[in-house]
């Protein structure tokens, strides 16, 4: 059974040099105990689907034009969208139910409150447990994502710690309250490998303990594929492939995520040069008529130049939005 | 190996950043960014540094070209601008070299930096950022300049109206093009690429990495391409030299480095890079903690409290590199006894 279901969403922005339509129609589901990755380049759309999902858009000038964001909890569905983002329904799930983490630790982190003060904010809000007892689950929590000395940490100030540490109390904030879905973007884009390593392997172990389901984003095909179950691949604004995990790396059908799995250099393949995409993303005010990827493309058809290719299931579980498969 | 074969050799080489604190500005401590580093490239050829955050590898760098004065230590280099005339080079070193030479020597060795948003001037043309360099070494003017840089712009994939374009016009690749083109103006012998691609999106990354590798056939350039992400390391290098806390701990030539590590670092190191394959299984080395700071390092060798197959000695004892056989260059007590798993070929 899905936990979230996202219904053609469009999420537009409306600023003085035009209309950026971000997000422009994207469907997913993310099944409970799941890993889903969402993998784009910078402008894809593929942050403010997440950011969709939290209500967290700026209105104005965001908005979000159309689709659904259906919610699944103790046999009830809830639209998101159909909810006021600063109100009362909204705020008691989103960093409750729903949390999420960001790329860098230290912006997203104030640097005037400790981090026990931090963390603690979320449980007396969310559990309301007092003051004490909110303590005592802050300083659990850092024990969990591993913290070492939960109980002299939890009062320090983010700029004390590494940016590594700085990522684990972020990760114990945004569990804090057991939440069912875990939404990540690009949550160790900025740490080392060694310190990545440490973080991944530590979300992987969470979200068994903790009964989550996760949101990946992430550009990092290496990063994906040890993380994500199922593989949504984003290109300016919609999704071109999806599918469960291995189809997506041992059988790509899309030009695009083709294009991508052979620009990356691998540690654990002989030196092959490297097939890079021609050309740049499109401006986000001139996006092509047809399918977005089609000026780029190296088996671009006619019809790819004025019609925008439906997402297709072209064998169980495996979807691509691309004419060649008409 | 003899000596003759280098571009560039560099001998001892240490960057230290003195830490002040109070009224009087006293120097409390030293940061050792760069500390007794030595390594050697051979002309044409690739040299990969690799490292993570404040292992000092930018230090190492900058002050190879001099735009960091170092504290100590040698930086032999074959310069052909400062050569007189009849002959083809002449051996200097740029460490002890004076300003005056300094400034010639320029001409020989050129960066490309990793930000490409900041590193071009906003309020320059592209025509006039890749020109500057023929204008501050009097080399071209005017018409001649100008067909030099529609040239330069041609050999990195770039057109020749975008000359009168200013770099907000582009885009992270194509501006990392512009400072590409920028550092051949002067024809250089050396260029350092400090993360040349890591700000630049994976599409655009394998552009970038395909045309330096072109330029470099085309123009017999030496690289120091220095880099975090392992994968873009092993791909562009012909050898690779592995940083740690200021100091080298492995160097060698990059399939013998993959195959058979002698640095128990780089092994960690290794396992810890992803790979885009989800059948491929890894068994991770996780190390413990971050990186000490490099004002207050560890005795011994500065990874053993992190290293798991760290002995008495490592504590005791800094070790010294040493040639396990064929230039491959360990800094390790136990490289000889340690047989540590490489990358596994798919």
């Amino acid at each position: 059974m899905p936990l979230i279901e996202v219904k053609n969403l469009k999420t537009y922005f409306y600023t003085e040099d035009g209309v950026v339509r971000a997000v422009d129609g994207v469907d997913f589901a993310i099944e409970q105990n799941k890993t889903l990755g969402v993998v784009g380049e910078s402008g894809c759309g593929k942050s403010v689907t997440a950011l969709s999902v939290m209500g967290l858009i700026q209105i104005p000038p965001g908005k979000i034009e159309e689709g659904e964001i259906l919610y699944h909890r103790d046999g009830k569905v809830t639209d998101l969208t159909k909810l006021n983002p600063k109100g009362k329904q909204y705020r008691s799930i989103r960093g409750n139910e729903i949390a999420m983490i960001f790329q860098e630790p230290m912006t997203s982190l104030n640097p005037v409150y400790t981090i026990g003060n931090q963390i603690m904010e979320a449980i007396v809000l969310h559990q309301h447990l007092r003051k004490k007892a909110a303590r005592k689950k802050a300083i659990e929590m850092l024990y969990a994502v591993g913290i070492p000395v939960p109980e002299q940490r939890i009062d320090e100030y983010p700029h004390q710690l590494s940016g590594g540490m700085r990522q684990r109390a972020m990760i114990a904030m945004a569990l804090s309250c057991n939440p069912s879905l875990l939404i990540a973007d690009e949550p160790t884009t900025a740490l080392d490998v060694t310190i990545q390593a440490q973080v991944l392997e530590l979300m992987n172990t969470l979200r068994k303990d903790f009964n989550a389901s996760i949101q990946f984003i992430t550009h990092d095909l290496g990063v994906i594929a040890g993380m994500a179950d199922d593989v949504v691949i984003m290109y300016l604004g919609r999704i071109v492939e999806a599918s469960e995990v291995h189809a997506i790396y041992h059988d790509p059908k899309h030009p695009y995520t083709q294009g991508l799995m052979n620009s990356i250099p691998s540690l654990a393949t002989a030196k092959v040069r490297l097939v890079p995409i021609e050309g740049v993303v499109p401006d986000p005010f001139e996006v092509p008529p047809g399918c977005g990827f089609e000026p780029r493309c190296p088996q671009a058809l006619e019809i790819c130049k004025t019609k925008i290719p439906p997402l297709k299931e072209l064998s169980p579980g495996h979807f691509t939005a691309c004419w060649l498969y008409e | 190996m003899s000596s003759d074969n280098f571009l560039l050799e560099v001998k001892e080489l240490r960057k230290y950043f003195p830490v002040r604190k109070g009224v009087l500005r006293r120097v409390v401590a030293q940061v050792k960014a760069v500390d007794n580093v030595d390594l050697a490239i051979k002309e044409g050829e690739t040299l990969g540094l690799v490292g993570e955050s404040g292992s000092g590898k930018t230090t190492t760098g900058r002050t190879i070209l001099r735009l960091i004065e170092p504290t100590s230590g040698q930086i032999m280099f074959r310069s052909k601008a400062l050569a007189g005339p009849g002959k083809d080079y002449v051996q200097i070193d740029i460490a002890s070299a004076p300003r005056k030479k300094l400034k010639a020597l320029r001409r020989d060795m050129q960066i490309i930096f990793q930000d490409p948003y900041s590193s071009l001037n906003p309020r320059m043309t592209v025509g006039a950022i890749v020109g500057e360099p023929l204008i501050v070494h009097r080399i071209a003017r005017g018409k001649e300049r100008e067909s030099r840089v529609r040239e330069l712009l041609a050999s990195v994939g770039l057109k020749p109206d975008h000359m009168k374009r200013y770099p907000h016009e582009f885009s992270g690749g194509q501006r990392q093009r512009i400072g590409v083109a920028r550092a051949l103006a002067l024809d250089p012998q050396l260029i350092v690429a400090d993360e040349p691609v890591s700000a630049l999106d994976v599409s655009i990354q394998a552009q970038v990495l395909n045309m330096l590798e072109d330029l470099q056939q085309e123009f017999g350039l030496t690289y120091l391409f220095i880099a975090h992400d392992l994968s873009v390391v092993k791909h562009i290098s012909d050898r690779v030299a592995v940083m740690y806390l200021g100091r080298i701990v492995e160097l060698c030539v990059t399939e013998e480095l993959f195959n058979h590590p002698k640095h128990p670092y780089t092994e960690a190191l290794m396992s810890a890079v992803p790979i885009p394959d989800p059948d491929y299984e890894v068994e991770r080395i996780l190390l413990e903690g971050d990186v000490p700071s490099p004002v207050n390092p560890p005795s011994g060798c500065y990874f053993h409290p992190r290293c798991q197959y760290a002995k008495e000695i490592c504590e005791k004892e800094a070790p010294v590199q040493r040639d396990l056989g064929g230039g491959h260059f360990s800094v390790c007590h136990l490289a000889d006894q340690l047989s540590l798993r490489p990358v596994r070929l798919q």
